[in-house]
C-alpha cells in the first residue's frame, strides 16, 4: 500500500465488513476485555476453577477460529504454502483459543458472581 | 494490494487490532494535506475505478472547485472480481454497485458519455450535446474492448451451448462463462486460453483462468479428459521475465500445454475452430471451450480527440502522458489515470492506487502555486492466482524489478494461502477504500 496507515486500515476493514458491523464487532470486542479486566478487579484474584474451566474451551476456540477463515475465504489446509501461511493460521487458532477463553472466562465469573474458592 | 491481509485472517485477530490501535488513532488524527482554495472547473471523463476515486481525493483537498464527472454507466463494475466470478466462486453481483454510490457529494455527475474532447479549445461535449469547459481535464475512461476484431466472434454466443467464456465482458457475461466452464472440466475436451497482442488491463487475468479452470478440473476427478493450451501472444507466459518463468515451471508441473506467439484472430463457433496468426502464419484448432481475450484500445472518443501517441502504439491510441507524473507531454492542463496511460506498464486497479497520489499532487500544486514532486515508478500488482485457495502476490514496477510490499514475509513467486487471501478478501474492500479516496 502506497501510504499504508492505521486510518486506511481501518477504512479497508470497514468495507469488508460493513461500517456497522465493524463497529459492532470492535465494540464487542472491547466489552469483553473491559468485562473480563472488572471481573479481574473485582474478584481481585485469578480464579483458577474458573480459569481452568477457560482452557479447556481453548481447542475448541482454535479450531472453530481455523474452520471459520477457511469457511469464509473458500480454502481448505490443503492450500496452507509456505512458512508465512503457517504462521499466519497459526495466529488465527491462538486468536480464537484466547478469545473463547476470555469469553468463557468473564461469562462464568458474571453468572455465578463473586464467589469464594473452595 | 498491498496490506491488510495478515489481520483479515480472523475476526478476533481483527477485533483485538482494531481495539488496540483506537488508541493509536484517537492520537495521531490531524495528519491530513491542508485544504486549497480555487475556483478552478475541473472535469473528469469516467466514473470507473481512476475517476470515482480522484473525484473524492479532489473534493477534500480543495475548496470550491467546480468538479464535473462524465460517465453515462449507472452501474460501477469492480472488474478484479470477474475472475472470481468466472470461476463460480461468486455471483455477478459480487462485482456491481452503482457508480452514484462512489461519487462524493457536491460533484456533478453528468450520465453521458464524452462524445467530443478538444483539447486545443478545452471543451469537452457529451452524447446529450452538453458542452462543458474546463481549465484542467482528467481522462480515465478506462479501455474498450475490441470484440470485433475477432472474426466470427459474437457475444451472444458466450455460454455452455457454445463452450464460450468471455469474462471480460462484464459481470453477466462472466457468470454466463462460468456456466461454460463449469460444463468443459464436468464434459472435458479441449480448452482453449490466451490473450491479445494489445496492451491489456490485467495482464495476469488470462493466465488466473487457466489455472482456476484445470485446478476445478481436478478437483471434481476430471483432469484426465480436460486439455488445457495457453496460447501466449508473445515469445514469453509474461512479460516480466521473472514471472514468465515461474508460470512457465506452474504449467509444465500441471500439464498445461503452452504456446508461443499466438494471437487469436478468428472462431468458427459451429465447427467449433480457432484460428491463431503465428509468426509462421495461421494455424487453425478444434476447442471444446474457450476463453476469448480481445484486443482492447482506447475509446474512440479519446483517440480522435489528439491525446493519443502520435509514434506509439498508434493502433491502440493510448494517451502520451508523462511516464512519471502522468501528465500529458503537450497539454499540460489534462492528466490521465488509470488504463487510459500511454505507459509501459501498470494497466491494473492496484496502478490506478499508485496514479492517484500522483495526480492529486502535480494538480493540486499546480493550483495551489508550486510544483508537484511525486511520481510514478509503473507499481503493478496482481494477485496470481494459481489455483481456489493459492495465489502469487507479483507486484513488479517499470524496470521489471519486484517490488514485493513485505519482503521477506510474502515470497513474490511462491503459491501463497495467505496471496489468495489478497485477491480473496482484502482486494475488493482496499480497492472500495480507493474509491471512497481513503486508501
Ligand atoms: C477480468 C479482469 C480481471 C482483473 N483483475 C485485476 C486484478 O486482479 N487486480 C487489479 O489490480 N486489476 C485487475 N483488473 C484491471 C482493473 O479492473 C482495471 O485496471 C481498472 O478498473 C482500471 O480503472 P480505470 O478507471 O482506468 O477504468 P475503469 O474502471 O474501467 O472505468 C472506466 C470508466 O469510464 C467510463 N467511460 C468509458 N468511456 C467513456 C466516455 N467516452 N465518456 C465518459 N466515460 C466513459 C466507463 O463507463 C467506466 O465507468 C482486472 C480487469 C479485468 C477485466
Amino acid at each position: 500500500m502506497e501510504e499504508f496507515s492505521l486510518s486506511t486500515m481501518i477504512a479497508v476493514f470497514e468495507e469488508m465488513f460493513g461500517a456497522w458491523l465493524f463497529w459492532a464487532m470492535v465494540a464487542v470486542a472491547v466489552a469483553i476485555t473491559l468485562a473480563w479486566i472488572y471481573v479481574l478487579v473485582r474478584d481481585r484474584a485469578l480464579s483458577f476453577r474458573k480459569y481452568l474451566v477457560a482452557q479447556l474451551s481453548m481447542p475448541f476456540g482454535a479450531v472453530a477460529a481455523v474452520w471459520f477463515v477457511m469457511w469464509i475465504t473458500n480454502s481448505t489446509l490443503a492450500d496452507i504454502g509456505g512458512p508465512i501461511d503457517w504462521i499466519v493460521l497459526l495466529g488465527v487458532a491462538v486468536l480464537g483459543a484466547i478469545g473463547l477463553a476470555i469469553l468463557v472466562y468473564v461469562v462464568q465469573s458474571l453468572m455465578r458472581g463473586r464467589q469464594s474458592e473452595a | 494490494m498491498r496490506d491488510i491481509s495478515k489481520l483479515t485472517a480472523s475476526r478476533r485477530a481483527f477485533m483485538g487490532l482494531a481495539a488496540g490501535g483506537l488508541a493509536l488513532a484517537a492520537g495521531s488524527g490531524a495528519a491530513k494535506a491542508q485544504r486549497v482554495s480555487t475556483r478552478a472547473r475541473i472535469v473528469i471523463l469516467g466514473a470507473g475505478a481512476g475517476g470515482a476515486a480522484i473525484a473524492n481525493r479532489l473534493m477534500d483537498r480543495l475548496d470550491g472547485a467546480e468538479i464535473t464527472i462524465v460517465d453515462g454507466r449507472s452501474e460501477h463494475w469492480y472488474q478484479p472480481g470477474f475472475t472470481l466470478v468466472a470461476a463460480g466462486l461468486r455471483p455477478a453481483s459480487y462485482a456491481v454497485s452503482g457508480t452514484g454510490d462512489w461519487l462524493p457529494r457536491g460533484i456533478n455527475w453528468v450520465q453521458e458519455h464524452a462524445a467530443e474532447l478538444d483539447p486545443e479549445s478545452n471543451v469537452v461535449t457529451t452524447t446529450g450535446g452538453q458542452r462543458l469547459e474546463y481549465d484542467y481535464l482528467i481522462v480515465s475512461t478506462g479501455l474498450v474492448l475490441d470484440w470485433d476484431a475477432i472474426e466470427g466472434f459474437d457475444l451472444s454466443l458466450v455460454g455452455p451451448e457454445h463452450g464460450i467464456s468471455a469474462h471480460y465482458a462484464g459481470p453477466d457475461y462472466a457468470e454466463t462463462s462460468w456456466r461454460a466452464l463449469d460444463r468443459f472440466t464436468d464434459e472435458g475436451g479441449v480448452g482453449m486460453f490466451g490473450r491479445p497482442a494489445t496492451e491489456m488491463k490485467c495482464a495476469g487475468a488470462p493466465v488466473k483462468i487457466c489455472f482456476l479452470g484445470e485446478d476445478i478440473a481436478t478437483t471434481k476427478g476430471n483432469r484426465g479428459k480436460c486439455d488445457f493450451v495457453y496460447n501466449a501472444q508473445a515469445p514469453n507466459l509474461f512479460g516480466v521475465p521473472v514471472i514468465h518463468h515461474r508460470v512457465r515451471q506452474i504449467m509444465d508441473e500441471r500439464d498445461i500445454t503452452y504456446r508461443y506467439s499466438h494471437v487469436l484472430k478468428a472462431i468458427d463457433p459451429g465447427a467449433k475452430t480457432a484460428t491463431y496468426a503465428t509468426p509462421d502464419g495461421d494455424v487453425t484448432d478444434n476447442w471444446d471451450f474457450i476463453n476469448v481475450v480481445p484486443p482492447q484500445r482506447a475509446p474512440q472518443v479519446i483517440r480522435d480527440s489528439g491525446l493519443s501517441w502520435a509514434d506509439r502504439w498508434t493502433d491502440q491510441g493510448w494517451i502520451e502522458v508523462d511516464m512519471q507524473t502522468l501528465r500529458h507531454a503537450r497539454y499540460p492542463n489534462v492528466f490521465g489515470i488509470g488504463d487510459i496511460n500511454g505507459v509501459p506498464k501498470g494497466k491494473t486497479a492496484a496502478s490506478v492506487k499508485f496514479h492517484l497520489p500522483v495526480v492529486e499532487d502535480h494538480l493540486v500544486s499546480e493550483i495551489a502555486g508550486r510544483e508537484g514532486t511525486r511520481m510514478y515508478d509503473g507499481y503493478t500488482s496482481c494477485p496470481l492466482i494459481t489455483r481456489v485457495g493459492r495465489a502469487m502476490l507479483v507486484e513488479f514496477d517499470y524496470q521489471d524489478n519486484l517490488t514485493p510490499s513485505f519482503p521477506g514475509i510474502i515470497a513474490p513467486l511462491e503459491e501463497l494461502w495467505i496471496s489468495w487471501l489478497m485477491k480473496e478478501v482484502a482486494l475488493k474492500a482496499t480497492y472500495n477504500a480507493m474509491l471512497r479516496g481513503r486508501a
